[in-house]
C-alpha cells in the first residue's frame, strides 16, 4: 500500500513525514505525477503561500494527477495548504485552485484578533452528521496546532467535518467522499495528530 | 478558544544544553535532544532551542539537534540564534524547524524578514527582539544577544517587522532577563497592543504567577520560560494547573478515551 506525501516545495516535509511513520506507515516523498495517479494514498502538506504551491504543483504536472487520483476515490488527506488548494480561489493569490471543492480561501480580518491564528485550538464537530472514521477516539473540543492567516470558506456546509472558534467559527476540516483536509498541523499536534493520521491510514 | 501556549526555552551551545534540567531520570543531562522530549511529554505547546554557539562548528551540529527532536517531538519547534540569511532559515526548516527567531540579522537588513516570510511563510518566521529601557523611559534595541545597543526605537521597530512580514515577535525585556522579578509587563502591553501579529514574552520569569501576569496584563499570546523550568522548580504541568486556577485558557492535555 503506497502511501505518497507530494512534495510541493514548500515547507517542513520531514515532520509529516515522521508523523506518518510513527502513526504507521513508511511514506514516500514525490512530485512524479505518475507516483500520485498509482498510490493508494495521497498526503498534500504545505505551508507557505497559495500561489506558489499550485505553481509549483501544475509546473510538474502534479494538479491533474491530484484531480484524477481524487476523482478516482483515492483517499486524500490535506494538511493547511493542501486543504485550501481543494478549493476554487483564495484571497492571497489570484491563482486558481484545484477547484474539487465550491468555495473560496478567504484571510482572517482583523477583528478576530491577532493574525496568524496561531496555537492551540480546540476543534468541534456535528454528531447530527454521523461519525467520520477519520474522527476514530479524538473527543469533542480536542486540541491541535494551527497557524494561518487564511480559512476556507466552502459553498457547501455539508463538507464540514469539524468547526474551530477564533473571533468567529472557521471550517478546521473538511470532508468529501474520499477527501479529508484540515487547516491544523497534525503533525504537529502530539497524540492528537498521529491519532488522525492513523486513522487515515487504516481507511 | 485559541490556548495561552507556555515555550520552554533551551540555550544550545555548541549541541550541548547550556542551563539544563536537573532531573534525575536524565541519562545526559546535557542532551538538548533528551530535555526537549521531556518538555512535550509534560505538555509543552511549544519548544524553543537558542543556539549560542559561536563557531561554524556549532552552526551545523544545531541542524542535527533539530533533526532528532524534529524525529520524536509532535510539538512546534522552533530555532534561534546565529540566523543570517534565507538559507539559514532554509535548513532549519528543511531540518524539521517550524519557525525561525531571526535577531540581528533583521536589524543589519529588514528585508530578510520579508524574503524570508514570502518564502517560507509569514507564520514560520518569527522576529526575536531584545529591549531595554533607556532614562527617558522609551524602549532601546538592542542585538548581539543583548550587547549592543541600535539607537532604535522599541515600538517603531515592532511595528516595522510586523508590516515586513513576521508571523509572531519574541519579545525579551534586558532589564528583566535572568531577575526572576517578573516579565517587564509594561513593555509587553505596549508591543501587544501596537502589532496586529501574537507577541511572546520573555525574560524575568521567577515564580508561576509572572506568566499569569504576563499573560494577562501584559497581554502577551504565548509566554517563554528558561530556569523556572529547567532546574525542576517546576514542571509544565505545574504552570498549566496554575494558569487553569487563574482563568487563563490553556491547552489540556491529550487524553483518549
Amino acid at each position: 500500500m503506497a502511501t505518497v506525501v507530494i512534495d510541493s516545495g514548500s515547507g517542513n516535509l520531514r515532520s509529516v513525514h515522521r508523523a506518518l511513520e510513527a502513526a504507521g506507515c513508511v511514506p514516500e516523498f514525490t512530485s512524479d505525477p505518475d507516483a500520485v495517479r498509482k498510490a493508494d494514498r495521497i498526503v498534500v502538506p504545505g505551508q507557505g503561500a497559495f500561489g506558489d504551491c499550485v505553481g509549483n504543483l501544475d509546473k510538474h504536472g502534479l494538479s491533474e494527477a491530484i484531480i484524477e487520483s481524487a476523482k478516482a476515490g483515492t483517499p486524500y488527506f490535506g494538511i493547511c495548504l493542501g486543504l485550501h488548494i481543494l478549493f476554487e480561489s483564495s484571497d492571497e493569490s489570484s491563482d486558481k485552485g484545484l477547484g474539487l471543492l465550491e468555495g473560496d480561501v478567504q484571510r482572517f480580518s482583523p477583528e478576530v484578533g491577532k493574525v496568524p491564528h496561531m496555537g492551540w485550538n480546540s476543534v468541534t464537530w456535528d454528531y447530527s452528521e454521523g461519525r467520520d472514521p477519520i474522527l476514530e477516539g479524538i473527543p469533542q473540543e480536542t486540541y491541535f496546532y494551527f497557524t494561518h492567516s487564511y480559512h476556507v470558506e466552502p459553498l457547501d456546509a455539508r463538507v464540514i467535518a469539524l468547526r474551530c472558534h477564533y473571533g468567529h467559527d472557521f471550517v478546521a476540516a473538511i470532508r468529501h467522499e474520499n477527501l479529508f483536509a484540515c487547516q491544523f498541523h497534525p503533525e504537529k499536534s502530539q497524540g492528537a495528530g498521529l491519532t488522525l493520521l492513523a486513522n487515515f491510514l487504516k481507511a | 478558544m485559541l490556548a495561552k501556549r507556555i515555550i520552554p526555552c533551551l540555550d544550545v551551545k555548541d549541541g550541548r544544553v547550556v542551563k539544563g534540567i536537573n532531573f534525575v531520570e536524565l541519562r545526559d543531562a546535557g542532551d538538548p535532544v533528551e530535555q526537549a522530549t521531556i518538555y512535550d511529554t509534560q505538555g509543552a505547546d511549544e519548544i524553543c532551542f537558542l543556539d549560542i554557539s559561536a563557531s561554524p562548528e556549532g552552526k551545523s551540529t544545531i541542524i542535527d539537534i533539530v533533526k532528532r527532536t524534529a524525529d520524536c517531538v509532535f510539538v512546534p519547534l522552533t530555532v534561534g540564534g546565529g540566523v543570517r540569511t534565507v538559507d539559514d532559515c532554509r535548513k532549519l526548516l528543511e531540518a524539521g524547524a517550524d519557525r525561525v527567531a531571526i535577531n540581528t540579522a533583521a536589524i543589519r537588513r529588514p528585508e530578510l524578514i520579508t524574503e524570508a516570510a514570502k518564502r517560507f511563510g509569514t507564520q514560520a518566521i518569527v522576529v526575536a527582539i531584545d529591549a531595554k529601557k533607556n532614562p527617558d523611559g522609551r524602549y532601546e534595541i538592542y542585538s548581539h544577544g543583548g550587547r549592543t545597543p541600535e539607537g532604535l526605537d522599541g515600538l517603531e521597530w515592532c511595528k516595522r517587522m510586523a508590516d515586513m512580514g513576521a508571523g509572531e515577535l519574541l519579545l525579551t525585556s534586558m532589564d528583566r532577563d535572568g531577575t526572576r522579578k517578573g516579565y517587564e509587563l509594561e513593555l509587553t502591553r505596549l508591543i501587544a497592543d501596537a502589532v496586529p501579529i501574537p507577541v511572546i514574552a520573555s525574560g524575568g520569569v521567577g515564580v508561576l504567577d509572572h506568566m499569569v501576569e504576563g499573560l494577562t496584563t501584559g497581554g502577551a499570546n504565548a509566554v517563554l520560560a528558561a530556569s523556572i523550568f529547567h532546574y525542576g522548580e517546576h514542571t509544565i504541568g505545574d504552570a498549566k494547573a496554575h494558569l487553569r486556577g487563574a482563568a487563563v485558557a490553556i491547552r489540556e492535555p491529550w487524553n483518549p478515551s
